[in-house]
């Protein structure tokens, strides 16, 4: 038969020859490779002290924006939650009342918002699913905790802070420059 | 036997098991150290400066874990399994000549706990006991992997230990002794009995990475197939016990090793040291840096070689290992008969 590729090998059941017998020789060759990796540099990151660099893309923990006046972006409007396939998010919609426009953008806000890190794969499709651009996914690692509760991030965890602004431009650069608000 | 013979025995076995212990301790540190270093990684480097008080976290670990005993396991042969191995595994370092005699305090020390004229015998039988602590605990356990485990270890233990004993057969027809202290006497200098007996030195040594059930013959432990082998069952200190005494059992089986065949304390040159006291303790570090070798080789080999199959395993030892120790012995038989002949 043709082979399909240059690569192929023929399988043989040949008798192994006094010396492959003895194994020794097998041995000490093996042998002497692991002992070459015993100097050789060492492969591993020391990670809290050192870290890898990740891609400016990288798809960490999330973060609720608020825009440039600080107004939380979010609306409430569930699209996130549908478009989630870990089922991670769940929210709590109510209504903005007078006097809490310097703190809503829209008429209607997310009075609980909670994510799970545990449920959560952080494939980014929440992202991609917020037509307000309220919800990024940043180069924060979730953090270890020690119950599960502690998993479940609140708004108090995920709205970014007024003043400290999480720069999200990079990962907005596929949009089209009209779309950006 | 006088107060002060007592008194010297007593500390001599203090000593000892105490250094047996610590560097079994140890060896899990070195062990780990030594299979991230073969494999490009670090190994444990937090607990301390370079990981050294590793040892010392694990051990506090294995106390506080919960201390599980099956409900549907045979109590107290359950409780004797690690018991038994941990104690054969102590019991075997008696017999080892540590050095000759070390000067402390204008005192002299004769550094082997019991001069015993069949030394080799004494440990060869404690080794083989120490299957008992294997078998009793796989059993007990009531499982089946456990059992499995068990079997293994028992039938892999009987068939190597035959070759092992054939192949000490010829080091005793040469030597002309039982005795580990005039086997170490011998061997003066650089006249170490690897130099006439290289084939008795492989089957020994492969013999006794099957005795101490290191990898590639850690059947009856096994993890891919086994789970944990003979100790799937044990937690917490029991199980500390069973992995201690592999280690203890890989301490003693260096020694014997550096005994046997690399001339125990004897190193080149020591003919030309003065000082006496200098020379015990040379001794004393000789065979030390022999046994922490033999220890680097037994780690080097685990983490290069696969495992083998069982029937590998029971073909290398029957087909392979015991027809060569016989022949090792009817050579070495035949030299020593030639040589008192022409003398
Ligand atoms: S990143 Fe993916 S899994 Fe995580 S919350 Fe968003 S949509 Fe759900
Ligand atoms: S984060 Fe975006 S998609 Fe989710 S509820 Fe808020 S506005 Fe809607």
């Amino acid at each position: 038969m043709q082979p399909l590729t240059n690569r192929s090998k023929l399988v043989v059941q040949k008798e192994m020859t006094f010396m492959e017998r003895i194994y020794l020789p097998a041995i000490l060759k093996g042998m002497a490779i692991t002992l070459s990796h015993f100097f050789k540099k060492k492969n591993t990151v020391q990670y809290p002290e050192v870290q890898r660099p990740i891609a400016p893309v990288y798809r960490g923990k999330h973060v609720l924006k608020r825009d440039e006046q600080g107004r939380e972006r979010c609306t409430a409007c569930g699209l996130c939650a549908v478009a989630c396939p870990a089922e991670a998010i769940t929210m709590v919609a109510a209504e903005r009342t007078k006097g809490e426009e310097n703190l809503y953008r829209e008429e209607k806000y997310a009075a609980v918002y909670e994510i799970n890190q545990l449920r959560c794969i952080f494939c980014g499709l929440c992202e991609e699913a917020c037509p307000k651009e309220a919800i990024f996914l940043t180069d924060v690692i979730t953090p270890v905790e020690t119950t599960r509760k502690e998993f479940v991030y609140g708004k108090d965890k995920l709205v970014e802070p007024l003043n400290q602004r999480i720069d999200v431009s990079k990962r907005q650069s596929w949009r089209m420059p009209e779309q950006q608000s | 036997m006088d107060s002060a013979l007592l008194i010297e025995k007593i500390v001599l076995v203090l000593v000892i098991l105490g250094i047996t212990l610590l560097i079994a301790t140890y060896s899990t540190y070195a062990e780990r150290k030594i299979a991230a270093f073969l494999q490009d990684r670090q190994g444990p480097n937090r607990a301390g400066i370079f990981g050294i008080l590793q040892p010392i976290a694990d051990a506090g670990k294995m106390f506080f874990k919960e201390d599980l005993i099956p409900a549907a396991s045979e109590k107290w042969l359950f409780i004797m399994g690690p018991g038994i191995a941990m104690f054969t595994a102590c019991m075997t370092g008696a017999a080892i000549p540590w050095g000759t005699e070390l000067h402390v305090f204008g005192y002299t020390l004769h550094m082997q706990i019991a001069d015993i004229d069949i030394g080799i015998l004494y440990i060869i039988g404690f080794v083989s006991m120490g299957v008992y602590g294997i078998m009793i605990g796989g059993w007990a356990s009531n499982n089946k992997y456990s059992l499995y485990g068990a079997i293994r270890a028992s039938s892999q233990m009987i068939s190597y230990e035959l070759a092992m004993g054939l192949s000490i057969i010829a080091v005793v027809m040469m030597t002309g002794t039982l005795s580990l202290k005039e086997i170490a006497a011998q061997q003066h200098g650089i006249n170490w009995n690897i130099w006439y007996q290289p084939l008795g030195f492989i089957i020994f040594f492969t013999c006794a990475l099957a005795e101490c059930n290191r990898a590639p013959f850690d059947l009856p432990e096994c993890d891919s197939e086994l789970i944990g082998g003979y100790h799937t069952e044990y937690s917490s200190m029991k199980l500390g016990f069973y992995l201690f005494a592999e280690y203890i059992n890989m301490f003693i089986s260096s020694a014997v090793i550096a005994t046997l065949y690399f001339g125990g304390y004897n190193f080149p040159g020591m003919d030309f040291i003065e000082s006496s006291t200098l020379l015990g303790w040379l001794q004393f570090a000789t065979l030390f840096a022999k046994i922490f070798f033999f220890i680097f080789v037994f780690m080097w080999i685990r983490w290069t070689l696969p495992r083998f199959r069982y029937d590998q395993l029971m073909h290398l030892g029957w087909k392979s290992l015991i027809p060569l120790a016989i022949v090792n012995m009817l050579i070495t038989a035949a030299v020593v008969l030639l040589k008192s002949n022409s003398f």
